[in-house]
């Protein structure tokens, strides 16, 4: 079942900034328990775009040169159905979308 | 007065390069999808303003630009690339079972009437179909489910269906080609293919005459008369004469018959165009000059042209998808390089002067023509 209706913020990396045609930070609406993968849900919703560039068409898992970050902790490798931490929720912190700093 | 508009993809992105039809002066856009790797752009030849754009990332995989006004505007379409049914294998570098896995996009090929149908060819290879402007894409598994298809491998960059070729008298047939497979035929729109490569020597793999294994780089063809085809291999320069039954070496006199890139001049059916690479160890030019060869004969007689391109102290590569030709009465010639260069010829390849110097390495160039 799904609970309240929670805004949370999204901090994109820049290559996806500019495919979606936003700014740094997004807002989308998700429903309670605020998890990764239903913020990811959401994101994908309201950004078709996105779908396939953070996690994979199919099995849906995070694109290895990509991070979840959020209130100063790696949650990468938690379960994506693991509830996100009460700052999300509540919309004080973002989560953050990191790429890997690699390459030339 | 015409237009012509190069289509260039970069590493890093792509560029919008337009001239009238005297070919002198050339406006450069601001660079499009920037930090992107733009593998290929290219126009619809039923509805020039449609382009589209193979747009990858290591970080962010594929996706497909799509142009409706000539590449002011842009919209990501569809980017979804499954393979049909379950995949199974193909051979790794290293002879084992390896699960066939999409990786990018390297050839968009419009169809040549109807401005919704795109072709995809992949890596790991494969041909995928769009018919409604690239939103949603399909495999033609057929390729994919020949007999040979788990004995394929990939070649140094990646297993690639690099080259896509429509036939514009059979709406039915088409050629493909993939490194290291080899070149194949369809005569029934994709549904069943054969390999075309009787001919092709390679001493690289165990049987150098076998069915497929062979790292065909381009293969061209002259639009009236689809019948013949121009292939670089990964050495020697080919042609067939009966739509890929067989193939003949017309290196002839070529410095190197290395070379990633072919194309034939728009009016002469017999004038083709290379750009031979030292070796497979040594990817830029002989003596460190930058030279084109042109061949008037259909191949086996080739004249350097230099006019223009460095001819001392030049490294650089010239891609398999990074030359293309205009249709102007004096055919233009375009080629790109791993440099960043894009140069251009007014006169069919006699005299050669750099549209722009400086972009991030060229991974492909396509030129429209345009009234």
């Amino acid at each position: 079942m799904s609970g309240a209706m929670r805004t949370v913020k999204v901090v994109l990396p820049y290559h996806l900034r500019t495919l979606a045609k936003v700014g740094a930070e997004v807002e989308v609406e998700v429903a309670e328990p605020v998890t990764v993968r239903r913020v990811l849900d959401a994101l994908e919703n309201s950004y078709p775009m996105l779908r396939g560039t953070i996690r994979d068409h199919e099995t849906q898992k995070r694109r290895p040169f990509l991070r979840f970050f959020a209130c100063e902790q790696d949650l990468s490798h938690d379960a994506t159905d693991a509830p996100l931490p009460d700052e999300v929720v509540t919309g004080k912190e973002p989560l953050l979308i990191i790429g890997a700093i690699a390459g030339g | 007065m015409s237009t012509v508009r190069v289509l260039v993809g970069t590493r890093k992105g792509a560029f919008i390069l337009t001239s009238d039809g005297k070919r002198k002066d050339w406006q450069v856009s601001e660079p499009l999808f920037t930090g992107w790797e733009i593998y290929h752009l290219k126009g619809s030849p039923a509805d020039p303003n449609r382009l589209f754009a193979s747009q990858c990332s290591g970080w962010f995989g594929q996706q497909i630009q799509r142009s409706d006004d000539g590449g002011v505007n842009w919209e990501p379409v569809g980017n979804k690339f499954t393979y049909d049914g379950v995949p199974g294998t193909h051979q790794w570098y290293d002879g084992t079972a390896h699960p066939w896995e999409f990786k990018r996009v390297w050839h968009l090929e419009p169809s040549l009437a109807d401005p919704d149908l795109v072709y995809a060819g992949v890596e790991d290879a494969a041909l995928f179909k769009s018919s409604d402007g690239g939103a949603t894409w399909e495999e033609l598994a057929g390729l994919r489910g020949h007999d040979t298809g788990p004995h394929w491998q990939p070649g140094a960059g990646g297993m690639c269906l690099h080259t896509i070729i429509l036939d514009p008298a059979d709406a039915g047939r088409m050629y493909i080609a993939i490194s290291a497979a080899g070149a194949f035929r369809t005569d029934d729109g994709g549904k069943n293919w054969k390999p075309i490569n009787k001919g092709l020597v390679s001493n690289f793999i165990p049987n150098p005459t076998a069915e497929v294994g062979h790292c065909v780089h381009h293969v061209a063809m002259h639009r009236e008369r689809p019948g013949v085809l121009f292939m670089q291999k990964h050495w020697d320069v080919m042609r067939s004469d009966n739509a890929g039954e067989s193939w003949q070496e017309v290196s002839g006199n070529l410095p190197t018959d290395f070379g990633f890139a072919i194309d034939v001049h728009a009016h002469e059916p017999e004038t083709l165009y290379v750009v031979p690479i030292k070796s497979d160890s040594e990817h830029f030019p002989l003596e460190g000059k930058l030279r084109v060869y042109r061949s008037r004969t259909g191949g086996n007689e080739w004249e350097a042209l230099t006019k223009g391109l460095p001819q001392k102290d030049c490294y650089v590569n010239v891609l398999r998808d990074a030359m293309a030709v205009d249709s102007l009465d004096e055919c233009g010639v375009y080629f790109g390089t791993t440099g960043g260069q894009v140069y251009a010829s007014a006169d069919a390849g006699d005299n050669w002067t750099p549209i722009v110097r400086d972009l991030p390495a060229v991974l492909s160039v396509e030129v429209q023509t345009l009234a």
